[in-house]
């Protein structure tokens, strides 16, 4: 029981964006996403999530196509966060979150008690209960990243697809995040988050999977995928690594070019 | 901008409210006129089947022209909310696809057929033909997966070429008489309709109404961006026909029937946006209704007013909407401090 990609290849504007990648997102299981800037990272997430046709390749939801499955039940079964903070300004945050009820409602039908015990879910889960009805706009833009994160939980997907969830976070709650995505794959759901930060990866995610120009470099454990070889290579860095009580860790130090020039 | 968003009123209430206030002005516009009717004794009558003056009057004069405004407001009020809902941008209106335009080139070119003058549908029917020719070209252009931008240029194209073309048929006017007339209908009038037009528009109108009012839960989430949205299980493409198609219909049968009438789909939303919580989806019927109740309004106010020839509806519609505007972009001001 998983989803599974298998070799998907994906083009756009006659260039290469992704080529021959296999991915797996597995139940309880938090698989993070990383590579450089352009190396398909958010393509990757969008075919996953059936927003972006795969030119070859294919891949599974549990034994079924996207087509199979149709929209509303694939709708259901994954809960995808946007890249950037794209959200209507004047709705109020409880409307907002509420939007993530709509694959389980049928259509004008008003919100009924399971959705509105959801949506209080997810705005405790991600400390926005306090500011449920103010309005977007008036959000400082990591409270709106928070809303946003809430209105994918409050979906209750088996599987959640996050792209850069952090992104804007200050380090207080980009920890309660990750902290919080743990938890959710703990309890059984399957979660994919698109990374920048390799410490933390590193830290929170159970497997990493590597990407580079379109293609899966590694893909493993965190130890096994950031070694420092392959931080050189592919991100061209050289990075400390430590341990505290017990836990290791990693910091990116310095680019390789300025190791050159400094040494 | 206050921290606490407008919740909005109920829905029920709201559109109950909204709805009473169009049966209000309704009987209002039926009972105001140039000659006065007795309005009782008018409906008695017709309802008897006696065909006497005033249920002539009643039934030849004042009941086509208040259905029709509530006709062509609702149509205007609700694709314009549509059209704002899709293309996430508050100054979107019914126009903005060109169907409008080319409703009115439609009409203008029955004009020049000369068979207007002997028959009063073909006018309407030139415009119907317009708005359909030119929604074909406009779901030719966007092919399939359009994106909004190509949409909007699209929109653009359409109404240039029909402006132009409508500029056009004025320029080549057989005599001065002629231009003038084609600007006078231009300007958009519910004077000297009848209960054909209304027959010709309402099923277009309702087939309309019925696909905008589909596109409610999607717009939605489509607040949350194009990738969101879809991610929730709506299919964009869909969506898009859908809407446009909804907006063509009602909006060309509006134009075919009344002339332009601008500024209610512009204006309507935006008054009603707050009162909905600015949920795009809760907004399409309020401002059918709210439309209504503008254009009967101003249908109200053009025979009230003591100024002959009748003032057109198009000029009265937009006179009222522009100040409205003003008092938004005054807010908007306020609250970027």
């Amino acid at each position: 029981m998983a989803i599974t990609a298998s070799g998907v290849t994906v083009s756009l504007g006659g260039r290469p964006i992704l080529q021959e990648v296999d991915a797996q997102v597995r139940p309880s299981e938090l698989l993070g996403l990383i590579g450089p800037n352009g190396a398909g990272k958010t393509t990757l997430l969008r075919v996953l999530t059936a927003l972006q046709p795969a030119d070859g390749g294919s891949v599974d939801y549990e034994g079924a196509t996207a087509r199979e499955l149709g929209r509303t039940t694939l709708a259901r079964r994954i809960a995808f966060l946007a890249q950037g903070g794209e959200a209507p300004v004047a709705l109020s945050v409880e409307a907002l979150v509420g939007l993530g009820r709509l694959p389980h409602r049928r259509p004008f039908a008003e919100a009924g008690d399971a959705d509105r015990q959801a949506v209080a879910r997810a705005l405790a889960l991600c400390d926005v209960s306090g500011f449920a009805c103010r309005a977007v706009g008036t959000l400082s833009g990591g409270e709106r990243r928070r809303v946003l994160l809430a209105r994918a939980l409050a979906v209750e997907a088996p599987y959640l697809l996050a792209d850069e969830p952090l992104a804007g976070l200050d380090p207080q709650h980009q920890l309660d995040t990750l902290q919080l995505l743990r938890r959710i794959s703990r309890e059984g759901t399957g979660v994919v988050v698109v990374l920048h930060d390799l410490s933390l990866a590193a830290r929170f995610c159970d497997r990493l999977l590597l990407l580079d120009h379109g293609r899966g470099i590694a893909e493993g454990p965190p130890a096994a995928v950031l070694d420092d070889a392959r931080l050189a290579q592919v991100f061209g860095i050289h990075a400390l690594r430590g341990a505290h009580a017990g836990e290791p860790f990693l910091l990116p130090w310095r680019t390789l070019e300025n190791e050159k020039t400094t040494s | 901008m206050t921290p606490n968003a407008s919740p909005g009123m109920r829905p029920a209430p709201l559109l109950g409210l909204l709805a009473l206030a169009v049966l209000a002005l309704t009987i209002v516009s039926m009972a105001v006129g140039y000659a006065p009717l007795p309005l009782g004794e008018a409906v008695t009558d017709l309802l008897a089947g006696q065909k006497s003056l005033p249920a002539l009057v009643f039934y030849e004069l004042r009941l086509p022209r208040a259905l029709l405004g509530v006709l062509v407001g609702f149509s205007l009020g609700m694709a314009g909310a549509a059209m704002q809902g899709l293309l996430r941008n508050p100054l979107a209106e019914p126009g903005v696809i060109g169907i409008s335009s080319a409703a009115a080139f439609g009409a203008v070119l029955a004009f020049y057929s000369g068979l207007s003058a002997s028959l009063a549908l073909v006018l309407p029917l030139g415009g119907i033909a317009g708005a359909l020719v030119a929604t074909v070209i406009l779901f030719i252009l966007l092919g399939r997966g359009a994106s909004t931008t190509t949409l909007i240029l699209a929109g653009v194209a359409l109404n240039s070429f029909a402006g132009a073309a409508t500029a056009l048929a004025l320029n080549l006017a057989p005599n001065p008489y002629a231009a003038l007339e084609i600007v006078f209908w231009l300007m958009g009038s519910l004077a000297d309709r009848s209960m054909n037009h209304v027959a010709l528009a309402l099923p277009l109108m309702l087939l309309g109404w019925a696909l905008l009012a589909s596109t409610a839960p999607a717009l939605d989430a489509l607040g949350l961006g194009e990738d969101t949205a879809a991610s929730l299980g709506f299919d964009l493409g869909w969506l898009r026909a859908r809407l446009i198609g909804g907006a063509a219909l009602a909006v060309g049968s509006a134009v075919a029937v009344t002339g332009a009438i601008g500024f209610v789909g512009l204006v309507v939303p935006h008054l009603l946006r707050p009162l909905v919580g600015h949920r795009p989806g809760r907004l399409l019927i309020a401002s059918g209704f709210g439309g209504a109740i503008l254009v009967l309004a101003a249908d109200i106010g053009v025979r009230l007013v003591p100024v002959r020839p009748e003032l057109k509806l198009g000029v009265v519609t937009a006179l009222i909407g522009a100040p409205f505007l003003f008092a938004l972009v005054q807010r908007l001001r306020r609250e970027a401090v």
